[in-house]
């Protein structure tokens, strides 16, 4: 199935070649989960502060437990704040 | 100490001015700046004067702890009765102003009257002047700011303006220092105007003293770590800015777009703060040059950006080819979100012009925004515009629109009423995304619940700074909560609300407290300070700041029907991401905030509120 994985700021390296404008369109097995899919881009996990999956904040305890749906966004940043 | 003790008032229709002792009694009670200039405004200013005429007054202020080697240690705040919302104002700013000022000596500085012609004040220590300005009435911030430092020669003067927009009292011009710093809301740059004030020059070459030297310099140094050790103040905004939420702010469903038609804007990727750091597809080079700190801080979050020369902008204006002050969150999103334009150039030549001239760019973007669903609905012609062809996502348009809006010239003199006026002119009140008259920032609350309770209660009109929720909510600082759920967001938006007022009267930036707590800042204010400042100290100024804004604004006339939202906000449902279906909760919110308060569900503090706090 198709997701689509978004990475922010200093996390924006580990994106895959082909990403643009810090994004890109990914192929994962239906039972990936939030932690599967960043695990597998060596997205560092103490640096996975804000974890968006379709605009909604999954909390650590929750992100090797909720598996992606066909078209889901996942969009992460490291911790960062603005104003 | 901490503060100099003395007070520089400046009777502008004399032409004269004296040296006051610091109210001692008063700083207890409102520590400085912002706390403490309201009460002098409060107490010498009728709350139903004429925010523009001479029996308003203006005060630059600064806290205890500016000037001092405190982080970010280098604030000041313009507090007046505000044009654009009739209501208290206070716009802070960062920049080396504020600490040149207390180098010279002074807490705070009050304007009142009204100068016969164009003036500007020179305040080098105790020297203090009133000058013939007609060299650079109508002129810009940028201009004035050589100028002086010219006819002085002197570069280490530092230097606050208005722009053309002040001069022809722009209701939302602002007042700007060290060429691109700003205290940038509620119109003090038109009062500023209106007082016939093109400029306050300041050089001080004295220092600030503290209560106990050694324990200041040990909460500092303290204070200090734990800015550099946390990850957003320590690489977050220094590295990206505040520009950094707005990927954040779109993927979670609070992007106000097209006039707060939209949550979600398909542009934002375009004018990021990812984008800024991109080279360009023409010249190669990114637009983001490099970050800035303002005086005494160790975060460095502002942001210096060039224009591509060839851009359509700045193609044949080579005075426009240097490094200025970049966007940051707010004007990125005003600009463009706002009005549906993601040209990341345009988007910073226009903020280039809202510095020069002095102008909000908050609530320019955003009655700009309004402005183009008036044109796009056919409320507004071509021949309302002057030709301007003000449609959504139109970058051409929204560089007319400034260069007009400044001068007060065509189309850009209505522009310059702000959104709540233009619309009321053209029959349609309800489209103009403000709160008290002032357009609302960055955030829609359909999809960030506690932001509509801040914008609604906010004492200058729609504000984040008041009480920046965005924080918790979304950011999980100090801890994460639903940005969806109305449940707690009363208590959430009170004690924000206490706690920056304090912030805000310190002379530091809230911008520490993405790391600090008060239990960070009251050892450094309590060691440069006499009066056994502690968190509880703090938090009861705080609170009584804000009650005595409060009091003001309803002895102006306000009432609790003015702490309401856009109707768009509280019928029309987001359309997409995960507030799809939901309208801003504020009926939820409100009567639990004035029980909170100890306020009557009418808005007002009772008696037993005001004795509890002194006010």
């Amino acid at each position: 199935m198709q997701v689509t994985l978004k990475l922010f700021a200093s996390l924006s390296p580990c994106l895959p070649p082909g990403a643009v404008r810090n994004k890109v369109d990914l192929e994962v097995d239906s039972n990936t989960t939030i932690l599967g899919l960043l695990d597998s881009h060596h997205v560092p996990r103490e640096k996975c502060h804000l974890v968006l999956l379709n605009g909604v904040f999954h909390a650590p305890e929750e992100r090797d437990k909720v598996a992606l749906k066909e078209g889901d966004v996942l969009a992460v940043w490291p911790p960062v704040a603005g104003g | 100490m901490g503060w100099t003790g003395k007070v520089l008032r400046i009777d502008l229709s004399n032409g004269t001015s004296k040296s006051e002792p610091l109210n001692m009694e008063w700083a207890d009670k409102y520590l400085g700046q912002r706390g403490l200039a309201s009460k002098y405004l409060v107490e010498e200013v009728d709350p139903k004067a004429d925010p523009l005429g001479p029996e308003n007054k203006l005060i630059m202020a600064t806290g205890p702890l500016t000037g001092t080697c405190a982080s970010t240690g280098g604030r000041y705040s313009v507090i007046t009765k505000g044009p654009l919302t009739g209501a208290i104002a206070c716009s802070n700013s960062g920049g080396y102003f504020g600490a040149e000022l207390k180098f010279a000596g002074w807490d705070m500085v009050i304007f009142e009257g009204q100068s016969p012609k164009p003036v500007y004040v020179t305040i080098f220590d105790d020297d203090v002047q009133l000058r013939d300005a007609s060299d650079i009435w109508g002129k810009s911030v940028w201009d004035a700011d050589k100028y002086i430092k010219s006819t002085h020669q002197d570069q280490m003067i530092h230097v606050a303006a208005i722009g053309v927009a002040g001069e022809n009292e722009v209701l939302y011009s602002c007042v700007v220092n060290d060429l691109h710093r700003a205290a940038g809301r509620s119109g003090v740059g038109a009062v500023m105007g209106n007082k016939n004030i093109k400029a306050v020059a300041v050089r001080g070459t004295g220092g600030v003293k503290v209560k106990d030297f050694k324990a200041f310099m040990d909460a500092t140094n303290a204070g200090k770590k734990v800015l550099k050790d946390n990850a957003v103040t320590g690489e977050g905004l220094p590295a990206y800015g505040t520009q950094v939420l707005m990927n954040v702010i779109n993927e979670a469903g609070a992007m106000p777009t097209r006039n707060g038609a939209d949550v979600q804007f398909e542009g934002a990727g375009d004018i990021s703060a990812e984008a800024m750091a991109e080279p360009r597809r023409t010249d190669g080079k990114p637009n983001l040059l490099t970050n800035q700190a303002c005086f005494g801080c160790t975060i460095a979050c502002g942001r210096i950006s060039k224009v591509d020369e060839t851009h359509f902008t700045i193609q044949n204006k080579p005075e426009y080819w240097h490094a200025s002050g970049g966007l940051e969150y707010e004007a990125a999103w005003a600009l463009g979100s706002a009005t549906g334009t993601n040209d990341l150039e345009a988007l910073t030549y226009v903020n280039f012009i809202c510095n020069e001239q002095g102008i909000d760019p908050i609530s320019f973007g955003a009655t700009v925004g309004a402005a183009m669903e008036l044109y796009e609905t056919g409320v507004i012609d071509d021949k309302v515009t002057g030709g301007i062809e003000l449609k959504f996502g139109s970058a051409e348009a929204l560089v007319q629109c400034v260069e007009l809006t400044g001068k007060a010239e065509g189309f850009g003199k209505e522009l310059g009423m702000g959104s709540k006026r233009l619309t009321e002119k053209y029959g349609k009140p309800e489209l103009s995304m403000t709160v008290k008259g002032q357009e609302f920032p960055a955030y829609d609350p359909r999809g960030i619940q506690g932001m509509g309770l801040t914008y609604a209660t906010s004492n200058r009109g729609a504000c984040h700074l008041r009480s920046y929720t965005v924080a918790s909510e979304i950011l999980g600082i100090p801890e994460k909560t639903d940005p969806l759920e109305t449940d707690g967001k009363a208590g959430l938006v009170k004690a924000f609300q206490d706690a920056t007022a304090a912030v805000d009267s310190s002379g530091l930036c809230v911008f520490t407290t993405f790391a600090w707590t008060l239990e960070d800042i009251a050892p450094q204010v309590d060691a440069a300070c006499e009066g056994n400042w502690s968190v509880d100290k703090l938090l009861e100024a705080g609170e009584r700041i804000w009650n005595m804004e409060r009091i003001f604004n309803n002895q102006a006339g306000f009432t609790a029907a003015d702490d309401n939202l856009p109707q768009r906000l509280l019928k029309d449902a987001a359309k997409t991401g995960p507030a799809e279906g939901l309208v801003a909760g504020l009926d939820k919110m409100l009567p639990e905030y004035y029980e909170l308060r100890g306020w009557t569900q009418e808005g007002v503090p009772t008696n037993e509120t005001l004795e509890r706090l002194a006010v």
